[in-house]
């Protein structure tokens, strides 16, 4: 077992899970937070656009779009990249936006209007209210599930290797089909998805408590 | 929230502790490849002892020509996705190829009904050990590391890993021009070893299955594809754009799998094959089958 651990492709397979889980967790929360202004502000139009994304990638399954994504990605189709990893950094992210979109537009639909009305009132600007009414409150409710999204995330990224990128289950994949051809490097695989999950789920109840000081 | 998570923490590090411990600790009996005799491996899992670090299922006993005519089915593991080899047509559902027509000789020779099923590359040894099919014939490369596992057959034919890229690549003509490129193969082959020996720089690209390193060539994520000639000239017939570059760099003898010990089953294969050889059946399979796709001789190669 700890030979596995130390061998180079297993550590390179492990620093590519956490770096595809942590790319792809910055980008679909950038995406979820334009996307559910625009479905809470926006005009008709873009409403109905934003829940036609909202729900075409949270209604088809992860490994199709990835394989779909490879393939329109390659370089005799749109030409944008022939890395499988950076088409499963690509996927993982919209994917993974749709729901954040979802999760955040809700936290900011659970702040009762009347209150932006009464600091309307009070003399703040629509700027002012958001920032100082509306956004810490919303906070409070969006912590708890998007830190179940990101646990998600992590075990979403090994789907990756179906599209031939190195993640730390494609290297258990590579490291059983090589001698002494033993189920370990698989046993090595889940522990090392524990080490990244639940310092994860840890950190997340720990913000959850701090931000939870008004209630 | 925290008070919540306690309980489960201490059991997540019982659990983990528990699984450990084994394999760190001096490696038991648990690597039936590079320990003791495969026998050695089922009495690790008896009831008695601490679960030791899991590795492969392996069921007791083999199967004997006696068992399999009691049984009236001889079940074998083919590829349904190599042209000439193992391959299910799509029109009619049939499997045809070499590896299977030299299955259902073996059955008639037994008589027996055969039974086709699905092995790809990854899970051809764990078929054989778990003894979900009596024979593995599945352009499968004999080699040390497998013989360790598993039983081969005399060999039947001899391929060699060649490279696959686009008519219009001028750049890949030897295994050497592979390195920093991207090159496609296949998880759990040896191919993919082979590339990683001979061409180090080389960027590895392994998908589950060759159908998808071909859609992968085709569409310029991978360089190349490399594996064994025999495969990369079903690719040619689906991507016509598309030729062997170089000459092959290995040689690879194909045998028919089985599980260790299996001596009177060996016998009784190498003798089937010996027997095709003489009355011409095997030349006449060979030709129909992958005639096309070689200009070698169809004759049983020499035992190893």
């Amino acid at each position: 077992m700890s030979d596995i651990l130390s061998d180079p492709l297993f550590v390179r397979g492990y620093v590519t899970t956490i770096a595809l889980s942590a790319g792809a967790l910055l980008a679909s929360l950038v995406i979820g937070t334009l996307v559910a202004s625009v479905r809470v502000w926006g005009g008709p139009f873009l409403r109905s656009l934003t829940g036609v994304y909202v729900e075409f990638f949270r209604n088809t399954p992860l490994l199709v779009q990835l394989l779909f994504l490879a393939v329109l990605l390659a370089p005799s189709n749109l030409g944008v990249t022939r890395d499988p990893l950076v088409a499963a950094l690509f996927g993982l992210s919209v994917y993974t936006g749709a729901y954040v979109t979802e999760v955040v537009r809700s936290g900011i639909l659970s702040v009762d209007p009347r209150q932006i009305e009464a600091a309307r009132t009070l003399g703040l600007s629509q700027a002012e209210a958001l920032r100082h009414v509306v956004l810490p409150q919303a906070i409070r409710t969006v912590i708890p599930p998007l830190g179940n999204l990101s646990i998600a995330l992590v075990k979403n990224s090994a789907i990756a290797g179906g599209i031939a990128a190195t993640d730390l289950l494609q290297v258990a994949r590579i490291l059983e089909a090589r001698p002494p051809f033993t189920f370990d490097p698989f046993i090595a695989a889940l522990f090392a998805y524990w080490t990244i999950t639940i310092p994860l789920a840890l950190a997340v109840s720990r913000l959850e408590r701090r931000l939870a000081f008004a209630r | 929230m925290y008070k919540k998570f306690a309980p489960l923490m201490a059991l997540v590090m019982a659990v983990a502790a528990c699984s450990t411990a084994p394999g760190t600790g001096g490696s038991p009996a648990a690597s039936p490849g590079t320990g003791g005799s495969p026998a050695s491996s089922p009495a690790a899992s008896s009831p008695a002892e601490p679960a030791a670090t899991p590795t492969m299922v392996i069921v007791e006993g083999v199967s004997t020509p006696e068992s399999i005519q009691a049984e009236g089915t001889l079940t074998c593991g083919v590829k349904f996705d190599v042209v000439g080899f193992g391959f299910r047509n799509p029109t009619n559902n049939e499997i045809e190829g070499f590896d299977a027509d030299i299955c259902r000789e073996i059955a008639e020779e037994m008589g027996v009904e055969a039974l086709l099923i699905e092995a790809v590359s990854a899970n051809r040894i764990p078929f054989i050990n778990e003894r979900r099919v009596d024979l593995v014939i599945s352009t499968f490369t004999i080699n040390e590391e497998r013989r360790g596992q598993i039983d081969f057959s005399r060999p039947y034919y001899i391929a060699g890993q060649s490279i696959l890229a686009k008519v219009d690549n001028t750049e890949i003509n030897s295994v050497e021009d592979l390195n920093g490129k991207n090159v496609c193969s296949a998880t759990g082959s040896t191919s993919e070893t082979n590339v990683r020996e001979q061409a180090p720089e080389a960027n590895l690209v392994l998908f589950p299955t060759y159908t998808e390193a071909g859609q992968a060539l085709d569409d310029g994520r991978c360089d190349a594809v490399s594996t064994d000639d025999v495969i990369l000239f079903g690719l040619i017939d689906a991507y016509p754009d598309t030729e062997l570059k170089g000459e092959p760099f290995t040689t690879e003898e194909y045998g028919i799998g089985m599980k260790k010990d299996s001596t009177e089953l060996k016998m009784f294969v190498d003798d089937v094959l010996v027997e095709m050889d003489g009355d011409g059946r095997f030349a006449e399979l060979w030709n129909e089958n992958i005639g096309a796709y070689t200009d070698k001789e169809p004759v049983l190669p020499p035992e190893s």
